[in-house]
């Protein structure tokens, strides 16, 4: 893949691959991330997810490749790009020594920033944890310690900031102010890049989504043309009796057949609906009701993974 | 050079020894004032190492001095492998510092931690035998370089090691028996030829000898070979720690 940097790029990605002895945890991985984007990072578990984002916040020396943030290379630049990202850990992880304010303080001034209390006061509002802010962090929830590592990643005000399933494990109301603040942001010009397990999370939030498996890149598509990628819907067609037979070219397209409803999976990009249900009326069933149910994310994550997994198996 | 990262660093280490100060400075203390009576009371007046200089002075400086380089190897190490083996270095390794950078405040903090417990055994001790300063300098000197060179021996095995029982083999199978070989409880003059001539080889010695110069005006060993061997140590250390910050070694490439 080109790049074509002219400055609309938080994140470029070209040919990064990362190995661990003989596995191949990221493998020839290239793909941009524009400006101001809300971008969705999929992948089951050990798909390369972390590895990618460990990569993109210079945690981990690459292989091969590059990589840079709003233009400035992870190695070569690491002082500029490290200064323009934000990365939420996914591990809740902490110094147990410190209130949150001074983790705050600390953390500015490792950016080279001081006198920052506006903003950490700013910070610590926005993500209700004034009353915390002189608690040592060893006395704060699991929730609230996730809270403390938003805070700590948007310390230096980045530019990008790098969310790594940052609602495992956080109860819905957290959860949902979470991602208020993070909409806030988003609106204000951030770029955002999530990983998240709750892929109605990823629909939800994100512009585009690339999802990745044993370290390659399977897709990277806007959401809307990911869901309508043509890998399927279902057609749910009611009868006013019990159906007892469906035609023969649409047998193997049975996904559910029960009384008088059947569902068969169809392609959006091949099969025209009004002509499945002239064959069905043709079959002497008598249509009462019918919807089109569309893939969800997560019905085509499954797809994308399972079928990478069965190619490969 | 960002020296505000820098200097951030270094208070944020300073602050974690000082909110622990009884683990971290008052024990250390304890158990060097420990020894002194301890090793004071069953050899005084029976060994007289340096003439006119009682044993329980003459032992001061060397215990003074173990405790100051056991603590700062200690505050380097401990602080390393827990924030690796707890996840917290990440909030290190994420900001842009320079692997210079890193090495001055990781060292500098712990050099404070030494000479903090340093000067607390000295304060502690002198109620109970008055010690003289020949050379306030060379005190000085030799305190800062030693705990400058066990502070980076400390950035290198809290680099190296993965889990906490390695940093204690570390201390326990060679800082421990160097300290304690390094002539802290006598003159290595006392030893037979062959031990003499091992013991001139181990690098605390010369940590010891040229620290106890600055009390008493007389060392084992030249003062001047002591301060070369130790500013080339402290110059060699440095090299090798910034070139593992830099290469990320056991830091980033997890």
């Amino acid at each position: 893949m080109k790049s074509s940097d002219d400055g609309s790029l938080a994140i470029s990605l070209r040919g990064v691959s990362k190995n661990y002895g003989d596995l191949q945890a990221l493998k020839d991985v290239s793909f941009d991330i524009h400006k101001g984007e809300f971008f969705g990072l999929l992948g089951p578990n050990g798909a390369g997810k972390s590895t990618l984002i460990s990569a993109i916040a210079g945690l981990l020396k690459v292989n091969g490749g590059s990589i840079s943030i709003l233009g400035s290379d992870v190695e070569k630049d690491y002082r500029q790009a490290r200064m323009n990202l934000g990365v939420v850990p996914q591990e809740i992880v902490m110094d147990p020594f410190f209130t949150v304010r001074e983790t705050l303080v600390f953390q500015s001034g490792y950016f080279g920033i001081r006198n920052n209390d506006q903003w950490i006061n700013e910070l610590l509002d926005q993500l209700g944890l004034s009353d915390k802010a002189d608690s040592n962090m060893r006395k704060l929830s699991g929730g609230m310690k996730r809270r403390v590592l938003i805070a700590q990643a948007l310390v230096h005000k980045p530019q990008v900031l790098v969310l790594d399933e940052p609602t495992a494990g956080v109860d819905v109301e957290l959860r949902q102010s979470m991602w208020r603040f993070v909409r806030r942001l988003h609106n204000e010009g951030h770029t955002i890049v999530l990983t998240t397990h709750y892929l109605e999370e990823a629909e939800e939030l994100c512009d585009r989504i690339a999802i990745i498996d044993k370290g390659q890149l399977l897709a990277l598509e806007t959401k809307e043309d990911l869901l309508a990628r043509g890998l399927g819907s279902k057609l749910l067609v009611r009868a006013t009796h019990p159906i007892e037979t469906i035609p023969l070219e649409y047998q193997d397209r049975v996904a559910r057949l029960e009384g008088n409803e059947v569902e068969l999976t169809i392609r959006r990009d091949s099969d025209s609906v009004m002509e499945i249900l002239d064959r069905l009326r043709a079959a002497s069933i008598s249509i009462d009701y019918v919807s089109v149910l569309s893939d969800s994310l997560e019905d085509v994550f499954v797809r994308m993974t399972g079928a990478q997994q069965g190619g490969q198996s | 050079m960002n020296w505000v990262a820098t200097y951030t660093l270094l208070g944020k280490e300073v602050t974690r020894w000082r909110k622990v100060w009884m683990q971290t400075v008052l024990a250390p203390v304890v158990t060097a004032l420990l020894y002194l009576l301890v090793f004071g009371h069953v050899l005084e007046g029976r060994v007289e190492v340096f003439p006119g200089v009682k044993y329980t002075a003459f032992l001061i400086p060397g215990l003074l001095m173990m405790a100051v380089i056991q603590n700062a190897f200690a505050n380097t190490s401990s602080s390393l492998i827990q924030s690796k083996v707890m996840g917290s270095i990440v909030f290190i390794l994420l900001p842009p510092f320079s692997a210079l950078e890193m090495f001055l405040a990781y060292v500098g903090a712990a050099v404070l931690r030494g000479l903090a417990v340093g000067v607390g055994v000295f304060l502690l001790a002198y109620f109970y035998v008055e010690v003289p300063v020949e050379n306030i300098f060379v005190v000085i000197a030799f305190a800062i370089l030693g705990s400058y060179v066990m502070a980076s021996l400390g950035l290198i095995a809290g680099m190296w090691a993965e889990k906490f029982d390695q940093i204690a083999a570390f201390q326990s199978f060679l800082i421990v028996p160097l300290t304690f070989l390094s002539g802290v409880f006598y003159s290595i003059k006392s030893l037979p030829p062959f031990w003499y001539e091992i013991s001139k080889a181990n690098p605390f010695f010369y940590m010891i000898d040229g620290f106890r110069y600055g009390f008493f005006g007389q060392s084992d060993q030249s003062i001047l070979l002591s301060l070369a061997v130790m500013t080339s140590a402290a110059g060699a250390l440095t090299v090798i720690c910034v070139s593992m910050l830099k290469s990320g070694y056991k830091l980033r490439d997890s």
